[in-house]
């Protein structure tokens, strides 16, 4: 077993099972914040559950934040090994000839995201922590769809959401699929895995986009 | 008849650093193949004195896996499932300038201008990359094995990776994935070769990584130079052969 740690294999194992729990936390908080297109009750409550609730707070929270650091370690550091693996570059190399772009930048795509992450955290995580845990602010369950939109009225704001879910489509566009074959699936299955996985990664990054697009021209 | 522009990668030998350099070529043939005209110009290059280009060959008809060379910015040229000897200058335009290189990676060390050291392929082989074969004096008719018609022409398909390195070459990480899985599959798919399975798979991909080989990152460009089509599927299944493996120990 020792040797699987190492392994190149091992890595890819471990870079498509973080990236496939990270496309389900993805999906869970579009859903979420599509709520709030349709209802500010109800995007409240979620809300006020998501951010009250011991098992999301204490244990899927850290367990996402876990998820979300090792895919960008582990993205970050194959990366350089990769580069490693070839020090002498080519006088002329047709990547296109043979790969799509999504798939030969996926660390610029993944550090654009980390960096509209940064961004995510100081907007909305860390404001939430010091509610919570430093200022211990009395608890208001109706305080979460304003917060939002407060957000969202800075054009600036919404113009890097904007940038940054066009990068995550693209990474999703090729991470996506991808996870599947890391893991070992390529079968008869297999073209289906990929016009799902192809319309996810369009839909819900436009979702998003469509969602801080709205509540700036609403706000 | 075509007039060209060649600059290829000049390098004495494995120790020095290489550059490129630029040869005009004259009457070219478009029925010649790549290497037909890489011959001419090493005549001309013979009888001005100048040191002829190495370059690795030797069927010249697309089975040994020997002809190595990265023309126009892809493994082999621009031409799809063919080796460099089976690419035919009719591929060229008249004037064009042609860039060709070795097949660059740390694991395929330059031995000199074109020729590269591909020998760790030969040693993820020796890894496990065959059937042993322990008779007993009973050796049984293999026609006698049933085998799953799907899994016999998938273990043929595995079978005809000559392995020329144009996957490791194509690839951005220099990985030798498509290689390997194609070995492991091909074994892998048929009842002589399940014996060893656990054994091969573990042992063909620790020798892949301490030969120095990149990551697969799933970019496909393997596949698409492959002179052969080796299949994605085939890392696919090496990537559950190896899952399995490790479990079982």
């Amino acid at each position: 077993m020792s040797g699987i740690i190492k392994s190149s294999l091992a890595r890819k194992y471990a870079m498509a099972i973080s990236g496939l729990f990270l496309v389900v936390f993805l999906m869970q908080h579009f859903i979420i914040n599509l709520t709030s297109v349709f209802s500010k009750d109800v995007f409240n409550e979620i809300s006020h559950f998501m951010g009250n609730n011991p098992l999301v707070q204490f244990v899927l929270q850290p367990v996402l934040i876990f998820g979300v650091i090792f895919h960008f370690i582990m993205g970050i550091v194959l990366d350089l090994k990769n580069r490693s693996a070839r020090d002498q570059n080519y006088a002329q190399n047709n990547g296109s000839a043979n790969s799509s772009w999504m798939s030969r930048n996926m660390i610029w795509s993944g550090i654009t995201i980390l960096s509209f992450l940064v961004l995510h955290f100081i907007d909305f995580w860390f404001p939430e922590m010091n509610y919570k845990y430093i200022e211990s602010l009395p608890v208001d369950p109706d305080r979460y769809f304003d917060e939002m939109v407060h957000k969202f009225e800075d054009i600036i704001r919404v113009g890097a959401y904007v940038v940054s879910f066009f990068f995550l489509m693209l990474h999703l566009l090729h991470g996506f699929s991808s996870s599947f074959q890391s893991v070992g699936l390529n079968n008869k299955y297999t073209k289906s895995f990929k016009t799902f996985t192809f319309a996810f990664s369009i839909v819900i990054p436009i979702g998003f986009i469509f969602i801080a697009l709205f509540h700036h021209l609403t706000a | 008849m075509m007039n060209l522009t060649l600059k290829i990668w000049r390098q004495a030998n494995a120790t020095t650093k290489g550059k490129m350099v630029t040869y005009p070529i004259e009457n070219v043939s478009p029925d010649m193949s790549f290497l037909e005209m890489m011959d001419v110009l090493n005549e001309q290059l013979i009888n001005k004195g100048i040191d002829p280009v190495a370059f690795d060959h030797d069927c010249r008809e697309g089975i040994c896996g020997m002809c190595s060379m990265y023309i126009n910015g892809e493994a082999h040229g621009p031409d799809r499932f063919v080796t460099t000897c089976q690419l035919h200058m009719r591929k060229f335009k008249d004037g064009e300038t042609i860039t060709i290189e070795p097949f660059r990676a740390n694991a395929f060390p330059v031995v000199k201008d074109l020729a590269v050291d591909r020998s760790a392929f030969d040693r993820i082989q020796h890894a496990g990359g065959f059937v042993s074969v322990n008779t007993s004096g009973n050796t049984q008719d293999a026609n006698n094995i049933p085998i799953d018609k799907h899994d016999a022409d998938k273990a043929f398909d595995a079978a005809t990776c000559i392995g020329c390195g144009a996957c490791v070459a194509s690839c951005k990480n220099a990985s030798a994935m498509l290689f390997v899985s194609a070995k492991v599959s091909q074994y892998a798919l048929l009842p002589q070769g399940k014996v060893e399975a656990t054994d091969r798979v573990l042992n063909m991909v620790k020798q892949m990584d301490d030969e120095g080989f990149g990551n697969c990152t799933n970019t496909g460009a393997c596949e698409v130079e492959c002179p052969k089509g080796i299949s994605l599927e085939n890392i696919a299944r090496m990537n559950r052969e190896y899952l399995f493996a490790t479990v079982k120990g």
